[in-house]
């Protein structure tokens, strides 16, 4: 039987074969050396730039667009990966509307930002193109250090290590490294396999040596590499999801939509991957954009959003909210779940709408129903099972500012840990800072 | 719409924008479809003597730099004259004035430096009934080695002496072309007028190298593996251009010389500067061989525009206006205090004003925490650069300190003009008062 977007209840192959080709492209194409120099040109430049303060690796941008402006785009990624060695996928998938891009003194004068994440990314993968390293390992120190977590906080943390002479292992619980750049990032916002290209291009460096499969608490232990390495750094971001704690969520198809995100990355064949006809996604962070977005992406003939608060709370930014809905994705805010009915599988969704004052949220009695295929719940992650011991705060493992945890030669970084919001950026910050202070602790005195 | 009817030494166009002698007058072909466009008048490109024409070379003729966004700022061109047989040039040049008997047609002319060329080749344009010769003593590639061109345009004695030749043996209005590749333009304009030159034009090209290719380690354009300088123009040498035009119109020898404007005419605004500096007509070559002919009409709907603003009835009335400003520097007022100040409410807290004033001028630029910049008026020398580098026009500007006013570098009173022949640091002043 020939499936369509009106087939009803979640089905495969929705869409033409070419229409998932089509679909799942580059969301935001390349620029060639042309666009990119003209992009380069609109740079001022500017003293003290504020575009380099909002940046959490704090980049040199003045200067590595100023480089391609005078067509050294290898240069340019080499002052990049100096301060952000996965610069790469940063360049496609940080925020930079929020970070960057939105204090950039042309964003401010016209509402048109210098380009800096796609010319960021013309320097990356002008650099990567060629399949060279840009930096050298220092003189072995002799030192180990166990790295949990092959996510962008630990991938950060490793290189930086290995590149001061350290001989760095990471453990990582999936079969493949990359994290949240491998599991957890939209498709077609790193497509053609760009972040295993960019772990291999990392490991270049030399010293660093990858476990996969390898889950703390299962495999390994923090007492474990605390006494078979000199030092630990704790990256294995967050691997628990919170409830709705709405009647019925445990009816079929109602997931995490990290795990349909992941599922998407990992698929061969987007064509047999199921996806309801009306497909409801909760919450109102990247996660759910991304899931929703795919959705629809896959075929689903109606995408809702519901956020439980006000649009400006969403922590999606309204560039990705634009995104999502310009793909006919729907976002209704201020409706809190309340009930998921189905007899088996979730049929429908029942919402209250909420009002949001000084003494918090609350639920209105007035309800609405959704038609639902598919629920998908992106409301916050939390951190897995904690090693013993080990000092939380807020639900993360607690760290000061140069990523050291309450224990004694344990670092933590990335969304494990607190501090800097949970974005790949932020962690490659964390994990590059711990790795200096680590170094420091080694072979300081 | 204003009267644009121009009259250049009795020759009458439509306008006063005519196309200079070079590539795009080289035809009939292109010399048409440029009077279609709606240009006043061309200069054709100029005529060798009789015999075989020259020959180009068959590699790149043109080098160039650019700006932002691939913007073309200058051109090099090592392009010879016209090397096409010179009966077709007088054919064609014949059939374009009978079909276009309004508009402007003047033949550049150059062959070797003695009387009897010149003699022969005015005698061979003489029933074309083209309007005016323009004598090329201006190219600095290839025909200088030959002894023309920048050659002659070198030696004031030598534009003299030939200049007077052309008006021996021809009736025809002379235009005499000068090359910008001199120290002193005063001093080859002035031979053109003790020539009997009824007018001057210029500038002719600069001699430049544009760039080298720092791969084949050879200056650009290149021709298989070598180059050679050629002449520069464009919208970069505009600036230059300028000057020596005003340099002649205020001369007190040359003052009241007819001059055709030349150098990097690109827009209305552009014809509008060379003409209130004295031109009487300008010239345009590479902005049409950037963007084609089609440009004419926007210096004609420009200069209209300007012209009705300013209560000009015609052409004449803007020619020269800017010259009585153009003065010596020790004429300026050095009473005139400015300062810099910064509107806020347009800044955008880029910051260039700061890292120019601070690394590179007087350290008068303040900065604060929330990126506020502010004039330090007690350090501001008015130098002008914050503005020249702030991205965002107008955003800041020279506010001039009325007289009686303290500037509080110098602790001085801002008092009446007054300029260096009587400030007390000048040497003669002082040796005046011993």
């Amino acid at each position: 039987m020939t499936m369509s977007q009106l087939t009803p209840g979640v089905v495969p192959g929705r869409l033409p074969a070419e229409a998932y080709c089509r679909n799942f492209a580059d969301v935001e194409p390349p620029l060639d050396r042309h666009e990119a120099k003209v992009a380069a040109d609109r740079c001022y430049f500017c003293h003290d730039a504020p575009c380099v303060t909002a940046c959490p690796t704090a980049i040199d941008i003045p200067l590595f667009i100023r480089q391609i402006a005078t067509g050294t785009p290898e240069a340019a990624a080499r002052t990049i990966f100096n301060q952000n060695i996965l610069g790469g996928m940063c360049a496609r998938v940080c925020p930079t509307e929020q970070l960057c891009e939105e204090v950039c003194v042309r964003e401010v004068a016209e509402g048109k930002p210098v380009e800096i994440a796609r010319l960021q990314r013309h320097a990356t993968d002008t650099l990567m193109a060629k399949n060279v390293h840009p930096f050298q390992r220092a003189a072995p120190t002799g030192k180990r250090v166990a790295v949990v977590g092959a996510g962008p906080a630990g991938l950060a943390a490793a290189h930086r290590l290995a590149m001061l002479g350290h001989e760095v292992t990471i453990f990582d619980a999936h079969p493949k490294p990359g994290g949240l750049n491998e599991y957890g990032i939209a498709s077609y916002k790193t497509p053609g396999n760009f972040a295993q290209a960019e772990v291999d291009w990392l490991l270049m460096i030399g010293g660093i040596t990858l476990r996969t499969g390898q889950a703390l608490g299962r495999d390994i232990t923090l007492e474990g590499l605390r006494a078979g390495f000199d030092a630990v750094f704790l990256g294995m971001g967050l691997s628990g999801v919170n409830a709705l704690r709405a009647e019925g969520e445990e009816r079929d198809n109602v997931h995490p939509a990290v795990d349909f995100i992941a599922a998407l990355r990992q698929a061969e064949d987007l064509s047999a991957l199921p996806i309801g006809r009306d497909v409801v996604v909760i919450g109102g962070g990247m996660t759910a954009i991304d899931a929703a977005v795919q959705s629809k992406l896959l075929g689903a003939e109606t995408v809702t959003i519901v956020y439980r608060r006000g649009q400006e709370r969403m922590s999606a930014s309204r560039h990705e909210q634009d995104h999502a809905t310009s793909h006919g994705v729907r976002i209704i805010c201020n409706a809190a779940p309340v009930k998921v009915h189905g007899n088996g599988a979730v049929r429908e969704v029942e919402f209250a709408y909420t009002e949001d004052g000084p003494g918090g949220l609350k639920l209105l009695s007035e309800t609405f129903r959704l038609k639902a295929d598919q629920l998908f719940k992106a409301i916050g992650q939390t951190l897995g099972e904690v090693p013993e011991g080990i000092a939380l705060q807020g639900g993360k493992i607690a760290v000061d500012a140069a990523g050291r945890t309450s224990l004694e030669g344990v670092w933590a970084g990335g969304d494990c840990a607190t501090g800097g919001e949970d974005l790949t950026v932020t962690a490659v910050a964390q994990g590059r800072d711990a790795a200096m202070d680590i170094h420091a602790e080694l072979v300081g005195s | 719409m204003a009267n644009l009817q121009s009259d250049f030494i009795g020759i009458r166009s439509p306008n006063p924008f005519w196309l200079a002698s070079a590539p795009p007058t080289d035809k009939e072909y292109n010399v048409r479809r440029a009077f279609e466009a709606g240009w006043g008048g061309v200069v054709w490109k100029t005529l060798g003597s009789e015999g075989p024409p020259v020959v180009n070379v068959n590699g790149p003729r043109y080098g160039a730099i650019w700006g932002a966004d691939r913007r073309l700022l200058g051109l090099n061109n090592i392009e010879l004259i016209t090397d096409r047989p010179l009966e077709v040039n007088l054919r064609e040049i014949k059939s374009v004035k009978r079909d276009y008997p309004d508009r402007a047609l003047v033949i550049s002319l150059m062959v070797p430096c003695d009387e009897d060329s010149w003699k022969d080749i005015l005698a061979r344009i003489e029933d074309t009934e083209a309007d005016g010769v323009e004598l090329n003593f201006g190219c600095p590639h290839g025909m200088a080695e030959r002894g023309m061109g920048s050659a002659v345009g070198q030696v004031p004695e030598y534009i003299e002496m030939v200049t007077r030749w052309v008006k021996t043996h021809s009736r025809m209005p002379c235009i005499v072309k000068l090359t910008p590749n001199v120290t002193d333009i005063r001093k080859p304009a002035e031979a053109a007028k003790r020539g009997g030159a009824d007018a001057v034009s210029l500038i002719n090209t600069i001699n430049s190298i544009t760039g080298v290719d720092i791969d084949a380690f050879a200056p650009m354009p290149m021709i298989d593996g070598k180059g050679t300088h050629g002449g520069y123009c464009g919208p970069a040498v505009k600036p230059i251009a300028l000057n020596m035009v005003a340099e002649i119109a205020r001369n007190p020898e040359t003052h009241g010389l007819p001059i055709s404007g030349i150098g990097g005419v690109t827009t209305w605004r552009d014809a509008v500067e060379f003409m209130l500096l004295g031109a009487g007509n300008v010239q345009v070559c590479t902005a049409v061989m950037t963007y084609g002919f089609r440009i004419v009409e926007e210096m004609i709907s420009g200069l209209s525009d300007y012209m009705d603003a300013k209560g000009f009835e015609t052409t004449a009335d803007l020619v020269g206006r800017a010259v009585p400003n153009v003065t010596d520097w020790q004429y300026l007022n050095l009473n005139y205090v400015t300062k810099a100040q910064i509107d806020q409410d347009l800044c955008i807290k880029c910051g260039r004003c700061y890292a120019a004033c601070e690394d590179t001028s007087h350290q008068a630029i303040a900065m604060s925490p929330d990126r506020t910049f502010s004039v330090k008026d007690e350090e501001c020398v008015a130098c002008n650069l914050c503005v020249d580098v702030c991205p965002v026009e107008n955003c800041i500007t020279m506010r001039e300190l009325p007289k009686g006013a303290v500037d509080p570098r110098t602790g001085r009173t801002v008092g009446d003009y007054a300029n260096w022949l009587s400030h007390p640091n000048n040497p003669s002043v002082r040796e005046a008062a011993e």
